[in-house]
C-alpha cells in the first residue's frame, strides 16, 4: 500500500513538475529603432504595444508577461543579430515589433528556423506575402504596397497626369515606389530613389523635381526623413506651388515638426485616429491620456498586435508548446481590432479598408488626421497567391 | 539648365561644409604629422551643442556662437589630455588612440543626450529662398552656408599667406624641425592651429544640423571624405583643401544628378539608384588612390623634402 | 626537455578552453555562448590574418576587412545563383579575396607610411560601396543567405560541426602564420619592417615579398569572410565599413602584434568585452576607448606581452 502511494506521489509530482516547463509566463521579444533620430518611431510603437498590455491587466489569457526590448539601430544586421539573441539566448516565446521591411527580411529566418512566432508590427515586405511566405510570420500591420496602391488610386480620382515618384532605397521604399505606380493611371516623368537611412538631405531631388515640373510629387519618407524632406521643400520654395502627396511621412509622429507647413496635406492609411469603432475610441482616448499625444498607425498597429497575440494565447489556453493550435488561433484573428474588422488571408496578411485622410486642427489646435473618404474596401495585397505556404 | 546651376551649388554647399573640417585636419595634420581620426567627433560635438545652445537661447545666432566656443574648447581639451601622448609616435598609434576616442565619443553623446539624437530646424529667418533669376530660387539656408564658407575660406586663405602665425604654419608643416630651429613658436602655433580646427569643425557641426540632423557616429562619414580631401589636396595646404572639397562635392552632386538618368539607359529605376548613388562615391575613392599612386603630395604639396 | 614557455602555455590554454566551448551549451542550456563564439574565432582568424602583414611586416592596412566581404559576398551571390556546393563556393571564393589582394597590394606597397594606411582605406572603401551599388544582391539592405555551403556528408547547419570547423581553420591559421614566421620568408618581412634599406642592400626583393605577404593575408581574411557568411545566414556592405577595419587592428595591438596567438586572445577580449559589458552598461565604448589608449601608451606589445615567448623571461 506504501509503495504504490509512494508510486502516485512520484508520478503526479514528476507530471506536476514537467508542466512547470512554462511557470505562467509568456516572452515576448520586441525589435525595433530605440536609438538615432527614428527612436521616436520606435517608441511610439512600444508606447502602442504597452497601452495594450494595460488594458490587458499585464497578462494574456492566464500567462503573465513579459517583455524583452531589443534595439535594431535601423540596421539588418543588426536586427538579426538582437532577434537571435532573443530566440536562442533569452528563448521567447514569440518576437514581434519590426518597423523596418529591411530589418524584418534579415531577422525572418532565425525566426523560423527556431520554430517561433514572427509577428511584425509594421513592415510589411512584398517578399513574405509571395514566394516567401511562412507559417509562423504574420503581419499585424499591411502589406507595403497596399497603402500606396490607395493613394495612387487618390491620384487618379484627382486627376493627377504627371507624377514624381520619390522614395528611398532600400526594400521597402522599393515596395511602396512600385504600389503607387501599380494603380496610378497617369504619367510617372520622374522617379528617384535616395540612400537610406543615411541620406537626409534632398537638395539633389527637390532640384530635379523643380527642373521637371510634374503636377505632384509622391514621396515615401518614414520618421525622421519625412519631416526633413517636407521642411526642405517648403524652403525650395516648392510647397505652394506642386502639390505633395506621401504615404508613411506625414504623420502623428511627424505633424509636431511639420505644423502649418502639413495643413491640408492628404495621404491615405489603414487606420484613421478618427475611426469610428469602441475599441478605437477607447485605444485613441487612452493613448492620449497615457501619453500627452495623439498615436499613429505605428502604435495603433502594435496595440492590435498585442491584442492578436492576445487572442491566440487565451484560445489555446496559455499552452503555448502546441504550436500549430496558437497558429490556427493568431490564423483566427479573434480580436477587436482598433481598425474595426480585422482577418487574415491566406498568406497572413490583413484584409483591411483603405482611407484617405488629411491633415487638420483639432479644437484644442493639435495638428491630426481626418477621415475624408474610403478608398478601397476589404483590400487584399497583389502578392498572395504566389504563396504556398508549408 | 536649371538643374545645372542648382546640382553646382548643391555641390559647392556640400564641398564648403566639408572644407570647414577638412581644413582643421589639414593644417593639423601638415604641422604636427598628426592622423587624426577623432576630428569628425569635434564635428558631431559643435552640432550637439548647436542642437541644445539653440534650443536654450533661443537663437541661431547666439546658440551657434557658444556652440563654437564649447567646440574650440573641447578641442584644446582633448590636445592637452588624449593627443599629446600621441604626438611622435607611429601613424598606428595614432589611428588607434584617436579611433579610441572616436568610441568615447559615441558613447558620451549618448550617455549626455540621450541614444535618440537631436533636431535642428532651419531658423526661421533663414527658412525661405532667394531668387536668382527669372525661373530660378534657391534656399537661403543653403546659400548663407556658402557665403559664410567662402568667407571663411577667405579668411583662412589671408592668415596662412599674409600673417606671421600663417608663416609659421606654412613652415612647420614644411618642415617642423628646421622651423623650431629657426626660433618659431611652434608648439604655440600647434595649439592653436588646433583650436582653429577645431573651430572650424564646429562651425561645420552648427551648419550641417539641421541639414543632416544630429545623431551619434554623425562625423564618422564626414571624417573619411576630409581625409580623402585632405590627400588630394596636399596634406598641409588650406588652398589644397578648398581645391580638392570642390573637386569631391562636385563629383558627388553632378554625380547624383546625372547619374541615375545614364544608368537607366541600362538599368530599371532602382537598379539605376542604387548603382548611381555608390558610384559616385567609388569615383572619389578612385580619385584618392590615383592621387596617393601617382602624386601623393597631392595638390598642393606643402610638404617639403621629408 | 625544454621548459614550455608561458606563451606556449598560454596558447594551449586558449584553444582547450575554445575546444571546450560546446559543453557551455549543457550548462547554460541554450546555444547562444556557442553562437558567440562561433564568430569570435571567425573574427579571431581574420585578426591573425592581419597580424600577418601588420604584426611582422608592420603594413599598417585599415582596409583589411575588405577581404572579409569579398569572401562573404561570393558565397552569398553564389548562392543567390544556386551554386550552393562548398566544393565550389569556397575555393573561388578565395580565390576572390587572392585576386582582389593581389591588385590592392600590388598598388598599395608602392606606397610608404601614412600614404599606404589610407591607399588601403580607399580600397577598402571602394570595394564597400561597390556591394552598396549591388541592387541585384540586396545593396545596403544585404543579403540572405539561406543554405549554408553543402559539402555531403558535412552538415554546416549543425552548430557544433560548425564551431569545430572555424576552430579547426583557425588552429591552421595560427600554426601557418607562426611557420612563416620562423622561415625566410618571415624573416625578411620582419627585417624590411625593422630596415627596409637594409634587407634591399641583402639583395631581397622586399616587394615581392611584402606583396606575397599580402596576397596570403587577404586570402585567408577571405576564408574567414566565408566562415563569416555561413554563420550569420547574411552579407552586407557593414561587414566591411572602415570602424571594422579599425577593430581589426585594435585586435591584434591589444592582443599582441607580430606573435601568432596574440590577435587570438585581442579578439577574444575585445568581442567578449563588447559581448559581456553590453549587458553591464550600456555604455561600454565609453570604457573602451581611453583603454585602447592607455595600451597605445603602456602596453604596446600587447596583451600577449605578459607572457614572455621563453620560459624564465619577463
Amino acid at each position: 500500500m506504501t509503495r504504490s502511494f509512494a508510486i502516485a506521489a512520484l508520478m503526479t509530482a514528476f507530471t506536476v513538475l514537467s508542466a512547470q516547463g512554462q511557470p505562467g509566463k509568456i516572452k515576448i521579444g520586441y525589435v525595433n529603432t530605440f536609438s538615432g533620430p527614428n527612436a521616436f518611431i520606435g517608441n511610439d510603437e512600444k508606447d502602442g504595444f504597452e497601452l495594450a498590455l494595460d488594458h490587458l491587466g499585464r497578462k494574456m489569457g492566464n500567462l503573465d508577461v513579459q517583455m524583452i526590448y531589443e534595439d535594431d539601430q535601423i540596421k539588418p544586421e543588426v536586427g538579426r543579430q538582437v532577434t537571435e539573441k532573443l530566440l536562442q539566448s533569452d528563448k521567447v516565446d514569440v518576437v514581434t515589433g519590426y518597423n523596418w521591411s529591411n530589418v524584418l527580411l534579415a531577422s525572418v529566418k532565425p525566426a523560423i528556423d527556431a520554430k517561433t512566432f514572427i509577428i511584425s508590427g509594421n513592415a510589411g515586405p512584398s517578399q513574405l506575402a509571395g514566394e516567401a511566405c511562412s507559417p509562423w510570420f504574420f503581419s499585424a500591420s499591411w502589406q507595403n504596397d497596399q497603402t500606396p496602391m490607395a493613394l495612387g488610386e487618390l491620384l487618379n480620382q484627382r486627376n493627377v497626369k504627371k507624377l514624381f515618384v520619390l522614395a528611398p532605397n532600400y526594400a521597402a521604399g522599393k515596395d511602396m515606389a512600385a504600389g503607387v505606380k501599380k494603380t496610378f493611371k497617369g504619367e510617372v516623368v520622374g522617379e528617384e530613389y535616395t540612400r537610406w537611412p543615411g541620406q537626409v538631405d534632398f537638395s539633389t531631388e527637390l532640384s530635379k523635381v523643380r527642373s521637371v515640373k510634374p503636377d505632384a510629387v509622391w514621396v515615401f519618407y518614414p520618421g525622421q526623413a519625412g519631416a526633413q524632406f517636407v521642411q526642405q521643400y517648403s524652403q525650395a520654395g516648392l510647397l505652394g506651388q506642386i502639390p505633395i502627396y506621401s504615404s508613411f511621412t506625414v504623420d502623428a509622429l511627424t505633424l509636431p515638426q511639420l505644423k502649418e507647413l502639413a495643413l491640408g496635406h492628404v495621404s491615405t492609411q489603414e487606420w484613421v485616429q478618427d475611426l469610428d469603432n469602441p475599441a478605437n475610441k477607447k485605444f485613441v482616448a487612452d493613448f492620449r491620456k497615457k501619453y500627452g499625444r495623439y498615436p499613429s498607425y505605428y502604435s495603433a498597429q502594435n496595440y492590435d498586435a498585442a491584442m492578436l497575440i492576445a487572442s491566440a494565447v487565451v484560445a489555446t489556453g496559455g499552452k503555448l508548446d502546441d504550436k500549430d493550435a496558437f497558429r490556427a488561433a493568431l490564423e483566427k484573428a479573434n480580436f477587436q481590432s482598433v481598425r474595426g474588422k480585422f482577418r487574415y488571408n491566406t498568406n497572413h496578411f490583413p484584409i483591411q479598408d483603405f482611407y484617405a485622410q488629411e491633415v487638420v486642427k483639432d479644437a484644442q489646435g493639435e495638428f491630426t488626421m481626418k477621415t475624408l473618404s474610403t478608398v478601397f474596401t476589404d483590400m487584399k495585397d497583389v502578392f498572395y497567391e504566389k504563396c504556398q505556404m508549408k | 539648365m536649371s538643374l545645372l546651376i542648382d546640382q553646382t551649388l548643391n555641390g559647392v554647399q556640400l564641398a564648403l561644409l566639408l572644407f570647414l573640417v577638412a581644413a582643421g585636419l589639414t593644417l593639423v595634420f601638415g604641422i604636427m604629422d598628426f592622423m587624426n581620426l577623432s576630428h569628425g567627433s569635434l564635428f558631431m560635438m559643435g552640432a550637439y551643442f548647436a542642437a541644445t545652445f539653440v534650443a536654450l537661447t533661443g537663437s541661431f545666432v547666439l546658440g551657434g556662437l557658444l556652440a563654437i566656443l564649447c567646440t574650440t574648447l573641447l578641442g584644446l581639451a582633448i590636445e592637452a589630455i588624449w593627443l599629446r601622448p600621441l604626438f611622435g609616435r607611429g601613424h598606428l598609434d595614432q589611428v588607434l588612440g584617436t579611433f579610441g576616442l572616436v568610441l568615447f565619443f559615441n558613447d558620451f553623446v549618448r550617455l549626455v543626450w540621450g541614444p535618440a539624437g537631436r533636431t535642428l530646424a532651419v531658423p526661421q529667418a533663414l527658412a525661405g529662398q532667394v531668387s536668382l533669376g527669372p525661373t530660378f530660387s534657391y534656399p537661403v539656408y543653403r546659400l548663407v552656408l556658402i557665403g559664410v564658407g567662402l568667407l571663411v575660406a577667405a579668411g583662412l586663405y589671408l592668415l596662412v599667406q599674409r600673417t606671421k602665425t600663417g608663416m609659421i604654419i606654412r613652415a612647420a608643416a614644411s618642415d617642423r624641425d628646421m622651423a623650431g630651429a629657426i626660433g618659431a613658436d611652434v608648439t604655440l602655433v600647434s595649439t592653436f592651429v588646433f583650436g582653429l580646427g577645431a573651430a572650424l569643425a564646429g562651425l561645420a557641426g552648427l551648419f550641417a544640423a539641421p541639414l543632416l540632423t544630429v545623431q551619434i557616429g554623425m562625423g564618422d562619414n564626414i571624417l573619411i571624405l576630409a581625409l580623402v580631401i585632405i590627400v588630394i589636396g596636399g596634406l598641409g595646404s588650406v588652398r589644397g583643401a578648398f581645391l580638392a572639397a570642390l573637386i569631391v562635392g562636385l563629383i558627388d552632386a553632378l554625380g547624383r544628378a546625372y547619374l541615375p538618368e545614364l544608368l537607366r539607359l541600362v538599368l530599371s529605376p532602382v537598379a539605376a539608384s542604387t548603382a548611381a548613388g555608390a558610384l559616385s562615391s567609388v569615383a572619389i575613392y578612385i580619385l584618392l588612390a590615383l592621387v596617393l599612386l601617382v602624386r601623393p603630395q597631392g595638390l598642393f604639396p606643402a610638404r617639403g623634402a621629408r | 626537455m625544454r621548459q614550455p614557455s608561458p606563451r606556449f602555455l598560454l596558447t594551449c590554454a586558449l584553444l582547450l578552453l575554445l575546444a571546450l566551448a560546446p559543453l557551455s551549451a549543457t550548462f547554460v542550456g541554450n546555444d547562444y555562448p556557442l553562437i558567440v563564439l562561433t564568430r569570435v574565432v571567425i573574427l579571431a582568424m581574420a585578426a591573425v590574418s592581419l597580424d600577418l602583414i601588420l604584426g611582422y611586416g608592420g603594413m599598417v592596412s585599415l582596409g583589411h576587412a575588405a577581404f572579409l566581404g569579398i569572401g562573404a559576398y561570393a558565397v552569398g551571390i553564389m548562392t543567390a545563383q544556386d551554386v550552393t556546393s562548398g566544393f565550389l563556393q569556397w575555393p573561388l571564393a578565395i580565390l576572390a579575396a587572392a585576386v582582389a589582394a593581389l591588385v590592392i597590394g600590388a598598388l598599395s606597397l608602392r606606397t610608404r607610411g601614412v600614404y599606404f594606411i589610407l591607399v588601403t582605406l580607399a580600397f577598402a572603401q571602394m570595394v564597400y560601396f561597390l556591394s552598396v551599388g549591388l541592387d541585384a544582391y540586396g545593396g545596403e539592405d544585404g543579403l540572405v543567405i539561406p543554405t549554408r555551403s553543402q559539402f555531403g556528408l558535412l552538415n554546416l547547419t549543425n552548430r557544433t560541426t560548425f564551431y569545430f570547423l572555424c576552430l579547426a581553420l583557425l588552429v591552421a591559421t595560427i600554426a601557418l602564420v607562426a611557420h612563416l614566421a620562423r622561415t625566410r620568408f618571415g624573416m625578411v618581412l620582419r627585417g624590411a619592417a625593422m630596415n627596409e634599406r637594409r634587407m634591399r642592400a641583402l639583395g631581397f626583393p622586399v616587394y615581392r615579398y611584402r606583396l606575397a605577404a599580402f596576397v596570403i593575408a587577404g586570402a585567408l581574411c577571405g576564408l574567414a569572410g566565408i566562415l563569416l557568411a555561413n554563420h550569420s545566414e547574411f552579407v552586407s556592405p557593414s561587414v566591411m565599413n572602415w570602424g571594422r577595419s579599425a577593430d581589426l587592428i585594435i585586435m591584434v595591438v591589444l592582443g599582441g602584434m607580430g606573435s601568432a596567438v596574440g590577435p587570438l586572445l585581442g579578439a577574444m577580449v575585445f568581442m567578449l568585452a563588447e559581448e559581456t559589458l553590453s549587458h553591464v552598461t550600456t555604455y561600454w565604448q565609453l570604457v573602451f576607448g581611453p583603454l585602447i589608449l592607455i595600451f597605445v601608451r603602456f602596453a604596446r606589445s600587447g596583451l600577449v606581452g605578459l607572457f614572455p615567448e621563453r620560459a624564465g623571461d619577463g
